[in-house]
C-alpha cells in the first residue's frame, strides 16, 4: 500500500506539473546551443573589445584603448561611409521590387515559370553573384567593356577606381536583393483583400492614387519586411566586397563586416581586440533595427492576445 | 485585384505587356546568360573578347572535364552536402521543440526567450566570429565540418524558433486541450498531434535552411581551412584565385555551385515563398 501510494502520489505530482515543466524540457537542447554559440559570443565579443590579443598570446587589458584608436582611422571612417552608401542604395530594392511585383502580378500564359525565373537569383549563393559581376566590370575582358567603349570610358575599371567601387559591388548586391522583395510582394499583392479595391475603384479611385491609399497601406507587412531584410542586408554585407574587392583599392570599398574580419583575420593582422571593438560597433547600429524589429513583433503580440 | 488584370484593358496594352514581358525576362537574366554562354566557351574566345557573339566552339562538357578532374570541385560540392544537410535536420529538431514550447505554453519568460532567438538571429556575425572560433577550436573542432555543422544548427535554431513558433501558434488550440483532457502526456501532443501538422512549415524550413546554408561563405572561411572540408563557396572563391581570367572555367565552377540549391528552389518553390513570408508576415 505505502508503496502504490508514493506512486500514486509520484504520477499526481508530475501530472500537476507536467504542464510547468515540460516547456523548459522541450526548450533546453535550443536554447542551450543558441546560448553558447550566439548569445554568450555576443558578449565575449564585447569583453575582448578592451584588450589587446593577438589570439595566441595573454591578452593585455587597454580600457577604451581600441575604441580610442578606432575614432583616428581614416580607414573605420571610411568603411562606416561606405555602411551607409549600402544603407541608402541598397534600399532602392525595395521601390523596385515592388515596382516588379506589381508588374509580375497578371495572369497571362507562363507568368508562373516567368516569376520563377525572376526569384531565382535570390538563390544563388552570393560567392557566385559577385564572381559574374566582377567579370562583368573587367575593363578589357568583360561584358560591359563595349558600353565603355561607347561612352568614351575606354579600358575605366569600376571595380579599382576608389569612388566607383562601393557602387559597383551595392548594384551587385542589388540584384539577389530585388528578387528577394519582389518574392515578398507579390505574396503580399496576393493576400490583399479584393473588396477593398474594388470598393476604391466604384468610388473613382485610379492609378497612383488607388496604389498610395488602398493598395499600399494593404502591403505594410511586407514592406516592413523588406525594409528590415534590406538593412540587415545592407549592414551584414560581406560576401559580396570579399569576393569583389576585397574592401579595395586601398580599403576604399571596405565596409565595417568586411574591415573587422581583415583586422581579426586576415593576413592584415590578429588584432582581436580591434577587430572586436569594430564589430561592437556594427552591433551596437544594428541593434536599433533589431530593437525597433522586435518592438513591432511585441505590439502585434499584445494586439493578439486582446 | 491590383494592379487591373491585363485581360481587362484594351487589347493594345495587352500586345505591349505580352511583348514587354519576355524582354524584361530576358534583361533580368543577363547575368545568368552571360555564365551559360561562356561556360560552353574555350579559351580562345576567352582571349578574343567574344563574350556575346556565339561560341566558336562547344566546350561545355570538356569545361565540366576539366573542373571536376584539375580541381577539387567534387570535394568541394560533397562537403557542401555534408554541412548542410545535417544542419538541416538538427535546426528543424531543435527548433520544433523550441517552437512548440513557445507558442503552446503560457509562462514569465516566455516572450523574452522568444525575443532572444529572434535577435540572436539578426546579430552580424562579426560580432560572433571571435569567440566562436576560439570556441571550436578549444573543442578541437576547428576545420572539421563537425565544427561548422554546430555553430549553423545553433545560428538557424533562432529563425527557425521564429518560424515554426508563429506556425504552431496559428493552429487550432482546441486540438491540443482536447488532447489534454482526454490525458495525453505533453510529449504525446507533441510527438502525435502538432509534429503531424507541422509538416508543411518543416518542408519550407529545409527549403530554406538548405539554400542559407549551402550559400554560406562566411562562416566556411572563417571555420574552416584547406580543401578537405572547405565547401563549394569557399572552394569557388580559392579556385577563382588560380584562375583568374580563365572565365569559361570559372562560370561552369560557378554553375555547378548553383545547380543544387535552384533545383531545390524549383521543386519546392511553393513552400521556399511560403517559408521566406510567413515566418514573418507576423512580424
Amino acid at each position: 500500500m505505502e508503496i502504490n501510494n508514493s506512486k500514486a502520489k509520484r504520477i499526481t505530482w508530475w501530472q500537476k506539473n507536467q504542464v510547468k515543466i515540460s516547456p523548459w524540457i522541450f526548450l533546453a537542447p535550443g536554447l542551450i546551443f543558441f546560448s553558447i554559440y550566439v548569445i554568450a559570443p555576443i558578449f565575449v565579443s564585447i569583453g575582448i573589445s578592451f584588450y589587446q590579443w593577438d589570439g595566441l598570446s595573454p591578452s593585455i587589458y587597454v580600457g577604451l584603448q581600441n575604441y580610442i584608436e578606432l575614432l583616428d582611422d581614416e580607414y573605420f571612417y571610411i568603411s562606416l561611409w561606405n555602411n551607409l552608401k549600402w544603407l541608402i542604395f541598397f534600399m532602392l530594392a525595395v521601390p523596385i521590387g515592388l515596382g516588379l511585383a506589381i508588374f509580375l502580378n497578371q495572369i497571362v500564359f507562363g507568368i508562373r515559370l516567368i516569376k520563377s525565373l525572376f526569384f531565382f537569383p535570390f538563390v544563388i549563393s552570393q560567392v557566385v553573384i559577385g564572381l559574374i559581376f566582377t567579370w562583368f566590370y573587367q575593363p578589357n575582358y568583360g561584358v560591359i567593356a563595349p558600353f565603355l567603349n561607347l561612352i568614351g570610358l575606354e579600358g575605366f575599371s569600376i571595380l579599382a577606381n576608389e569612388n566607383t567601387a562601393t557602387y559597383g559591388i551595392i548594384f551587385a548586391g542589388l540584384y539577389p536583393q530585388i528578387a528577394y522583395c519582389l518574392i515578398l510582394y507579390l505574396t503580399g499583392l496576393n493576400n490583399i483583400n479584393p473588396e477593398q479595391i474594388e470598393a476604391g475603384r466604384m468610388d473613382g479611385a485610379k492609378g497612383f492614387h488607388l496604389f498610395w491609399n488602398i493598395v499600399l497601406p494593404q502591403l505594410r507587412h511586407a514592406t516592413f519586411l523588406a525594409i528590415v531584410v534590406t538593412v540587415i542586408g545592407a549592414l551584414r554585407s560581406f560576401d559580396m566586397v570579399a569576393i569583389m574587392t576585397q574592401g579595395g583599392p586601398y580599403g576604399y570599398s571596405n565596409v565595417l563586416a568586411y574591415y573587422m574580419f581583415e583586422q581579426a583575420l586576415s593576413e592584415y593582422g590578429y588584432r582581436m581586440g580591434y577587430g572586436s571593438a569594430i564589430a561592437t560597433v556594427l552591433f551596437t547600429i544594428m541593434m536599433f533595427y533589431i530593437l525597433f524589429f522586435i518592438y513591432r513583433m511585441y505590439r502585434n503580440e499584445r494586439e493578439d492576445n486582446n | 485585384m491590383f494592379p487591373t488584370p491585363i485581360h481587362q484593358r484594351p487589347i493594345v496594352n495587352q500586345y505591349i505587356y505580352k511583348i514587354f514581358l519576355p524582354i524584361s525576362l530576358i534583361i533580368w537574366l543577363i547575368p545568368i546568360f552571360g555564365i551559360l554562354m561562356t561556360s560552353i566557351r574555350g579559351l580562345g574566345d576567352i582571349t578574343a573578347g567574344n563574350m556575346w557573339g556565339t561560341p566558336s566552339e562547344f566546350l561545355l562538357f570538356s569545361n565540366l572535364y576539366d573542373v571536376f578532374t584539375n580541381t577539387p570541385m567534387i570535394k568541394y560540392t560533397l562537403n557542401s552536402f555534408k554541412v548542410t544537410i545535417p544542419t538541416m535536420l538538427g535546426a528543424v529538431a531543435l527548433s520544433c521543440m523550441t517552437g512548440f514550447a513557445l507558442a503552446n505554453y503560457k509562462f514569465k519568460t516566455n516572450l523574452i526567450i522568444f525575443f532572444i532567438f529572434i535577435a540572436g538571429n539578426f546579430v552580424p556575425f562579426q560580432i560572433l566570429m571571435i569567440p566562436v572560433r576560439d570556441l571550436t577550436f578549444k573543442i578541437g573542432l576547428y576545420n572539421t565540418i563537425t565544427g561548422l555543422v554546430l555553430f549553423h544548427v545553433a545560428f538557424q535554431t533562432g529563425f527557425c524558433t521564429l518560424f515554426m513558433r508563429n506556425f504552431i501558434k496559428a493552429l487550432p488550440q482546441e486540438l491540443i486541450e482536447a488532447a489534454r483532457m482526454d490525458g495525453a502526456s505533453e510529449f504525446k501532443i507533441f510527438w502525435r498531434i502538432i509534429l503531424p501538422l507541422t509538416r508543411p512549415a518543416i518542408a519550407a524550413l529545409c527549403v530554406l535552411i538548405f539554400t542559407f546554408i549551402w550559400n554560406d561563405y562566411f562562416w566556411a572561411t572563417v571555420l574552416i581551412q584547406g580543401d578537405h572540408a572547405m565547401p563549394i563557396t569557399a572552394g569557388l572563391k580559392s579556385l577563382n584565385g588560380q584562375w583568374i581570367t580563365a572565365y569559361h572555367l570559372l562560370s561552369t565552377g560557378s554553375i555547378v555551385a548553383a545547380i543544387p540549391p535552384v533545383i531545390m528552389f524549383f521543386l519546392m518553390q511553393k513552400h521556399f515563398i511560403a517559408g521566406l513570408t510567413l515566418g514573418a508576415t507576423k512580424g
